[in-house]
């Protein structure tokens, strides 16, 4: 009786299986790193905003304080983008003619507010609150990096569900004196272990099972 | 035993009921039970049979479908019964595989000559019932393509899976159930892979079957290592056996729901499940044999063990259904005592008698020798158990979940139409697979059953 496979089939079928497997375990890898990737995350890409408007300028070189335009941080669960007319206390003098502002001017003239377009989109189902974080003592660059070094701002972190774990399984490194929540520049000094387990206690935070409960974030 | 009798075993009985019909040899087995895959032309009764099951598979298609679109809405559940049809068909299925695996595991290590010509399709039937079993948690999460949080992943979101959830552990149990099952079936038709390819005629059967046989040569060096591979995933089965049906039921018994938290469960429902196996292998193989003329392999003496088997796992069953009723009114606790009441006595008490008439008073007729060996009665009977094992799920889920703890919370179940369609539809395509498979796969185990014939040949001689 003829052969009903050439020799070479063994080879092929061996291999066929050995690289099944491989390719499946590299697919699986390969949705999981996408998954992290910035394609998916959004981490560290900028984006075209209406006006070109410089975190780095207003912040870094001008040092202007956070809550000169984001007002309501401290008091409410969006920290606010400010009114045409915040920009308009200055630029109705500085630079009032200069042909890029001309959507700030018009915004103003017209009473049409100007869209910018948002960075740190968490999902719908997630309950963030500004307010509570900056009052325990968590700064603006923990999460949104130095926006003073950021000529258009982009996303420093992945905003992934782990880093929002990472930080409320063990909140103490990422606690600041509270006169150090709005520095651009605050770096955890040799002695944050103490000093975090300390503010803790002080500023009465939640357990981590209160922190890390379902209900604390998806409400 | 006592010494003037022959050992159950022994020659002697075994001529009087035989598991293999008398003269056969190597060559009549092989081509009678390969024959049925490669030359006999397609009955037409067999078309019939694969249409109306393919015509069911495709309502079940269309259930699922518009499941996926409306959401689990349409469905006759609703709170304080969130678990209905999906859940009592779950557990049906995965009960029914139980007998596949015991006939080909336990009773492989047991030594059992009889599992030989029934093991293969035994086998199968495990695999679909698994296969159905899977579809009704997934389509009852109501977001089926979020099914893959069950799985422990490396997740962006930092989480595990709840592992104190009996829900996760029966993602672990039927998964690896399925999956020793489906190895073990794959492995054990190996040998007989090779006899088809070397049966074929025409080129793309040969080629088909030649690539499933994995390069089958029949040498001394592929048996040992057959051998080796079988006896180990028959040691891996013969747990599965006991444990995944304890897993389902602590779906139940981890719950404080009344009616459920019993320790009796698990133990009850390993012997329910192989209760309605078993009824379910005798309800294939009747037409089975009948239809192809296999009753020279699948001999009354198969057909007899099975109903033996399930008279056994009746008993013990009807041993639970007595020490649930007894324990709950022994106990005390109001609302156990109140759930007994409404079963004997509630909207759903039918349903609790159909399951008594079922599951324990009819399968004592099983006591008697003639109704054993008549087939007619035994194929009605798996039936009457098949159903019996359904209502007993369908007592525990509804009942207890529409008689709560508090009288605000009780409510009412009725399955609607799409219930309906899915659970029929499932049967439809439980049924397809085993046309389907009948077909191309041989039904009965080839190899070992020449095995058989060598080792009766010799009891002869």
């Amino acid at each position: 009786m003829a052969q009903i496979f050439h020799r070479s089939t063994n080879f092929i079928s061996r291999f066929s299986v050995f690289s099944a497997l491989f390719l499946i375990g590299f697919a699986i890898l390969a949705v999981l790193a996408a998954a992290r990737s910035p394609y998916l995350t959004r981490q560290n890409i900028t984006r075209e905003q209406p006006v070109q408007f410089s975190h780095k300028h207003h912040v870094g070189d001008d040092g202007i304080d956070c809550r000169y335009c984001h007002t309501s941080v401290e008091t409410s669960a969006v920290a606010g983008i400010p009114p045409t007319k915040t920009c308009m206390n200055c630029h109705s003098v500085l630079f009032n003619n200069v042909g890029y502002l001309e959507p700030v001017r018009e915004s103003y003239r017209t009473d049409k507010s100007i869209e910018w377009v948002k960075i740190h989109r968490l999902a719908d189902f997630v309950y963030f609150n500004h307010s509570i974080h900056v009052n325990k003592g968590v700064g603006c660059t923990t999460c949104h990096g130095q926006v003073d070094q950021m000529p258009l701002v982009f996303q420093a972190n992945t905003l992934l569900m782990q880093w929002c774990l990472d930080c409320h399984r063990n909140p103490a490194p990422n606690l600041r004196p509270m006169d150090k929540v709005f520095a651009m520049d605050w770096q955890p000094g040799p002695h944050q272990e103490e000093l975090g387990q300390q503010f803790v206690k002080e500023r009465n935070l939640r357990t981590t099972a209160e922190l890390t409960s379902c209900s604390t974030c998806h409400r | 035993m006592s010494a003037g009798q022959p050992p159950i075993d022994s020659p002697e009985i075994r001529r009087l009921t035989p598991v293999l019909g008398p003269g056969h040899t190597f060559r009549s087995v092989t081509d009678k039970i390969s024959s049925i895959v490669l030359t006999r032309p397609t009955s037409f009764g067999w078309f019939v049979g694969f249409a109306i099951a393919f015509s069911l598979t495709g309502l079940m298609t269309i259930a699922i479908g518009w499941l996926f679109t409306k959401g689990v809405g349409i469905w006759g559940i609703n709170i304080p019964i969130g678990w209905g049809f999906a859940i009592v068909n779950f557990v049906w299925w995965i009960g029914i595989g139980h007998a596949g695996t015991l006939i080909s595991a336990i009773l492989f290590l047991l030594n059992q000559k009889w599992r030989t010509s029934i093991n293969r399709f035994a086998e199968a039937m495990t695999l679909f019932a698994v296969a159905c079993a899977g579809i009704f948690p997934l389509i009852h999460t109501g977001r089926p393509w979020m099914a893959f949080y069950m799985f422990p992943y490396p997740s962006t979101m930092s989480l595990w899976p709840q592992f104190r959830s009996p829900l996760i552990w029966d993602v672990f149990a039927v998964s690896t159930y399925g999956t020793v099952s489906l190895l073990f079936w794959f492995v054990g038709l190996i040998p007989d892979l090779a006899t088809l390819r070397d049966h074929a005629v025409t080129k793309p059967k040969q080629i088909i079957y030649g690539m499933l046989a994995l390069g089958w040569r029949g040498s001394v060096r592929h048996w040992h290592r057959y051998q080796s591979a079988y006896l180990l995933l028959a040691g891996l089965a013969t747990p599965l056996v006991l444990s995944v049906h304890t897993v389902v039921s602590f779906d139940f018994a981890i719950a404080i729901v009344p009616g459920w938290h019993t320790t009796i469960f698990p133990p009850y429902f390993v012997a329910g499940a192989i209760y309605s196996g078993f009824a379910m292998v005798l309800t294939i193989a009747i037409p089975l044999r009948k239809a192809y003329g296999l009753e020279d392999f699948i001999t009354m003496r198969h057909l007899d063990n099975m109903a033996k088997v399930m008279l056994a796992t009746g008993l013990i069953v009807a041993y639970g259904y007595f020490f649930e009723f007894f324990l709950s009114l022994y106990s005390g606790n109001k609302f156990d005592v109140y759930l007994v009441q409404q079963r004997l006595h509630g909207p759903y008490a039918p349903f609790y008698y159909a399951l008594i008439l079922c599951n324990i008073l009819t399968p004592q007729l099983l006591w008697s020798y003639k109704l054993r060996h008549n087939v007619a009665f035994l194929f009605f009977m798996s039936i009457v158990v098949n159903i019996g094992m359904w209502l007993e799920r369908f007592v525990i889920v509804v009942i207890s979940l529409t008689r709560d703890f508090v009288p605000s919370a009780w409510g009412r179940y009725l399955p609607t139409f799409w219930d309906w369609a899915t659970l029929i539809g499932t049967i439809g395509m439980f049924v397809m697979l085993l046309f389907l498979f009948v077909r191309v796969l041989p039904a009965i185990s080839i190899a070992e059953m020449r095995e058989l014939v060598a080792e009766t040949s010799e009891d002869e001689k």
